[in-house]
């Protein structure tokens, strides 16, 4: 039987969405539903005097409205950070208080005041109007750079700092930057984002009187945890009187992780009003409180030799956190950012110093890649730069200081399995035609136009997990997967994931797995995911851990699944166990090739019998019956994907645009389930990056206005922004798991960024210009590099 | 309230309806076709395309008033004898789809496109698909799946 694992099977899931079966939240209604209308602070920080709700309560359809102070009376426990971040100094982060309604503080604009519940969604939206609230508004916190320099916004939080946070030795830094020849230096912002999964956010719960349980439809990449969240800290319900489901989600991209304000509020105002609630957030909405992402303002060095050996590294970085500091908020500019800084390299030196900063602007979390694009662009930008001031070829200085052999202690935390960092960026310089580029480069010259090329070379720490390390940096859960794997009777197989689909194709990769390891068609294997009443508990989809991390307790369970059926199968062919041979679904006795499929001994499984009875049961004694199997996976170490990226970009300096020509990518991802799901995964990581290269920005005023907050201001990437995206593959397999897989789904996102700019910063002849290099920015570069070209000759 | 009377997917439908309900909420909420989605509140983002009377339209900017009379057909009503549409196919096959959500209105614009230029070049793909936003693909594979579909129409 030939292997489905590496096999470009057409995804399962597709049928479904394609004709419109899809199931996604705002799909699901529930008989005599109210509708839910927040009312939000239209201010980044003000003083909440007084919330005034007697017209609303009075308009028409209106079922209930509630704020802070019942949300207080009723104990709700408010969003929480779930990594422990602790100072340089040793000393514990800052957290301010984050009630679902706030009750006496709006911190930024868009934040939760109180919510209508109504008979339908326009009553509510029109009561939510009526609803009035006397606010004292203050100076807001607005500016990254800033924040330090500026009034506390949180009681008790000096300098809106989180923490001071350092990864490294300083010392050793120094002295190895007392050797260099240069220091290199750059500054950079790394932009504010909105990840906009297509899908905005939406809740619809249900709550049983009766049996006191909740049921929580919601836009979620991780129900599981969310019930946790949620029970532990919400306080909403516990844990076995809380369901929650994510049906089909549309696009998470880390916006998702995070347990909302809306989703506590509707869970206990439905047990409250007794009545279901629905909500969908309206596209401004997601704007304005989804979670963001990126926001580095940074500093950093790296010292090298004439010859352009790397010798030691600084990098120096605020990162804001917003109004609150969220789940995966306090990690992603730690742990996440600061070991990958020092990139793909061998640095004798270094470290990273991050100040984490509260302002009075939304949430900054996971976005993807999370931390890896922001430390990816730190180093890029540094190496293209050396490349340029040394005078060495920018594809050379990096295979200098690549490592050679794996394991590769990483300077900063990381101990690398496996990797083929020069093998990668040969064949993407073969693919991408480097050495042809000057040519092109005098076309382009030829029509009037810039062209630049640009590299980068990257690793990333993904497949979140292993519990060990994670606690011991500060997260608050395990990191851990798990699966359930039923063998009906009858011979079909559900497979339960604790991961979460929301575009990842589990339906499929997850399929072909287990298809593998059993012996059994595709189509017989159902995977089942996104509700906390069906299977295993399990941590969800975020940190490209689904395959790395679930996939392999799917691989255990189904060995455990073959491990009992062969114990079955002997006693049915009346032989000893290590007497069979499992292949292709079939058990074989070897020296007399008698067989079962593995569907007559499930099957078997099912019929346990007595030593009294007559009946002869196929069961060996003691063997309890059925064939449903557990396994909870927590890896040995993180997975290490690596690649390098080449693109060609070229400027029309009349008008600044920036045409991204050729976009060469090769990857590491070790081993391949699918690569049609992998290639698409790649491709849309790589828009992402562009998009935050040359489109996207999060922009606030002054004020802490979110003057980007609808697809008529934030420039989302159309079809016709890029180019076709030309892939290539090379393989080392991760040792840290049985299938040598490593995370694929934020590699595109944490390359294509510096990838991008150096080729940008190439093309106006080694100008910086910051991201996103929109047609005004490079338009201003392009009439200053005239100047300075003009003055030159 | 307005009476509104169409034809959706073959089937005559008639509804009383609010004066200002737009076309996306009436086939969601009036019409139980959910397969129609709602991404923005701007037009921006194109999941709510439908045809009517054979056209691409943004249901999300159109009273359902207005198209009162007309002939709708949603992502529901291409599936023929159990059968999908060559467009969903190609979807399929050249994996042009991750998480469905702009799906709909992207193959819905995207057959409409083909009864304009049976053979559209990349470029024209691109620049026709521009009025629908995806944030999974992107879009290499939706390209890939109009010109396979382009090869089967």
């Amino acid at each position: 039987m030939a292997s489905l694992v590496g096999s470009r099977v057409e995804r399962k899931e597709d049928k479904r969405l394609l004709t419109g079966k899809g199931r996604y939240t705002a799909d699901i209604n529930i008989a005599n539903q109210t509708y839910a209308a927040f009312v939000r602070s239209p201010h980044a920080r003000a003083k909440i005097k007084k919330v005034d709700t007697s017209k609303a309560l009075k308009a028409s359809g209106v079922v209930s409205v509630l704020t802070g102070e019942e949300i207080a009376t009723d104990k709700i426990g408010g969003l929480i950070a779930g990594w422990a971040i602790r100072s340089e100094d040793g000393s514990e982060m800052k957290v301010p208080a984050n009630p679902p309604l706030a009750k006496d503080n709006a911190n930024f604009v868009g934040e939760p005041i109180a919510v209508v519940f109504a008979e339908t969604l326009d009553e509510a939206r029109a009561a939510a109007d009526l609803v009035s609230v006397d606010y004292k508004v203050l100076k807001g916190v607005i500016n990254t750079g800033d924040a330090m320099k500026s009034e506390a916004i949180h009681d008790g939080i000096d300098k809106n700092l989180c923490y001071d946070w350092l990864l490294g030795d300083r010392k050793a830094v120094e002295e190895a930057f007392a050797k260099a020849d240069k220091i290199i230096k750059v500054d950079l912002i790394n932009n504010r984002l909105v990840p906009n999964a297509m899908e905005p956010r939406a809740c619809v719960v249900d709550y049983n009187t009766a049996s006191e349980e909740i049921t929580l439809y919601t836009t979620s990449q991780n129900p599981h945890l969310s019930r946790l969240i949620m029970s532990a800290f919400g306080g909403v319900a516990p844990e076995n009187k809380l369901r929650v489901v994510a049906p089909d989600v549309g696009g998470g991209f880390g916006s998702k992780i995070n347990v909302y304000n809306e989703e506590i509020i509707c869970s206990w105002a439905s047990k409250k009003i007794e009545r279901p609630i629905k909500w969908i957030a309206e596209r401004t909405e997601s704007f304005l409180t989804d979670t963001h992402g990126r926001d580095h303002v940074t500093h950093a060095e790296l010292a090298v030799t004439n010859d352009g050996k790397f010798l030691g590294f600084k990098n120096e970085t605020i990162a804001n956190l917003g109004a609150y500091a969220r789940v995966f908020g306090t990690v992603t500019p730690t742990y996440l950012f600061g070991p990958c800084a020092t990139g793909v390299y061998t640095i004798p030196a270094a470290y990273s110093n991050v100040k984490a900063v509260y302002t009075n602007t939304a949430p900054v979390d996971a976005y993807r890649g999370a931390g890896r694009p922001e430390a990816t662009y730190t180093i890029e930008r540094l190496v293209e730069k050396a490349a340029m001031e040394l005078g060495i070829d920018r594809t050379e200085i990096r295979m200098k200081n690549f490592p050679t052999e794996f394991p590769f202690k990483q300077t900063l935390v990381h101990t690398v399995d496996s990797g083929d960092y020069v093998s990668g960026l040969k064949k993407a310089k073969e693919m991408a035609d480097y050495d042809g580029f000057e040519a092109r480069r005098k076309k382009s010259e030829s029509n009037g136009k810039l062209r630049g090329i640009g590299v980068s070379s990257y690793f990333e720490a993904c497949g979140i997990a292993p519990s060990a390390v994670v606690m011991s940096l500060g997260c608050g859960v395990g990191l851990w997967e798990s699966s359930e794997v039923r063998f009906n009777p009858t011979g079909q197989v559900s497979v339960f994931t604790g991961a979460h689909s929301h575009g990842q194709g589990h339906d499929t990769t997850f399929a072909q797995i287990a298809a593998d390891e059993l012996g059994v068609p595709l189509e017989t294997i159902d995977v089942v995911h996104g509700d906390t009443d069906k299977g295993t508990f399990g941590m969800g989809t975020y940190g490209s851990r689904s395959l790395a991390v679930g996939g392999i307790a799917i691989v255990n369970a189904c060995k455990k699944i073959v491990a009992k059926g062969k114990r079955v199968a002997a006693k049915m062919l009346e032989v000893n166990e290590d007497e069979i041979d499992f292949k292709d679904g079939e058990f074989v006795v070897t020296k007399s090739n008698k067989k079962k499929t593995i569907g007559e001994v499930a099957f078997a499984c099912y019929l346990p019998g007595s030593r009294d009875s007559e009946f002869k049961s196929p069961l060996p004694e003691g063997e309890e019956p059925g064939l449903i199997e557990t396994s909870f996976f927590d890896p040995a170490n993180f997975s290490f994907p690596a690649g390098s990226h080449i693109a060609e970009v070229e400027i029309d300096p009349e008008t600044g645009e920036v045409k991204v020509e050729k976009y060469t990518a090769v990857d590491d991802f070790g081993r391949i389930v699918n690569p049609l799901v992998v290639e698409g995964q790649v491709h849309g990581g790589i828009a992402q990056g562009i998009g935050q290269a040359l489109h996207e920005n999060t922009e606030y005023d002054e004020t802490g206005q979110l003057i980007t907050a609808s697809y008529m201001d934030y420039t989302m990437p159309r079809a016709d922004n890029f180019p076709e995206f030309n892939l290539g593959f090379t393989c080392t397999h991760a040792t840290s798991n049985p299938l040598g897989v490593k995370g694929c789904g934020e590699a595109g996102a944490i390359a294509s960024p510096p990838t991008i700019m150096n080729a940008v910063i190439d093309a106006l002849g080694g100008q910086e210009i910051s991201m996103p290099a929109t047609a005004e920015k490079v338009w201003r570069a392009c009439k200053l590099l005239k100047k300075t070209n003009s003055k030159a000759a | 309230m307005t009476k509104v009377t169409i034809e959706v997917n073959g089937k005559k439908v008639s509804k009383d309806v609010p004066d200002h309900t737009i076309l996306s909420v009436f086939l969601r909420d009036n019409l139980n076709l959910t397969g129609t989605h709602v991404g923005c509140d701007t037009s921006q983002c194109g999941a709510c395309v439908v045809h009517v009377n054979g056209k691409s339209i943004k249901s999300c900017s159109t009273l359902a008033a207005d198209v009162d009379g007309s002939t709708v057909t949603t992502i529901e009503g291409l599936v023929k004898d159990g059968k999908m549409h060559p467009m969903q196919e190609a979807f399929k096959k050249m994996h042009g789809l991750q998480c469905g959500f702009c799906t709909p209105g992207m193959v819905m614009s995207a057959i409409d496109l083909l009864q304009n230029k049976k053979k559209p070049s990349d470029s024209e793909i691109r620049e026709w698909l521009e009025g629908n936003i995806c944030r999974c693909t992107g879009y290499q594979n939706i390209v890939a799946a109009v010109k396979e579909a382009a090869s089967k129409m």
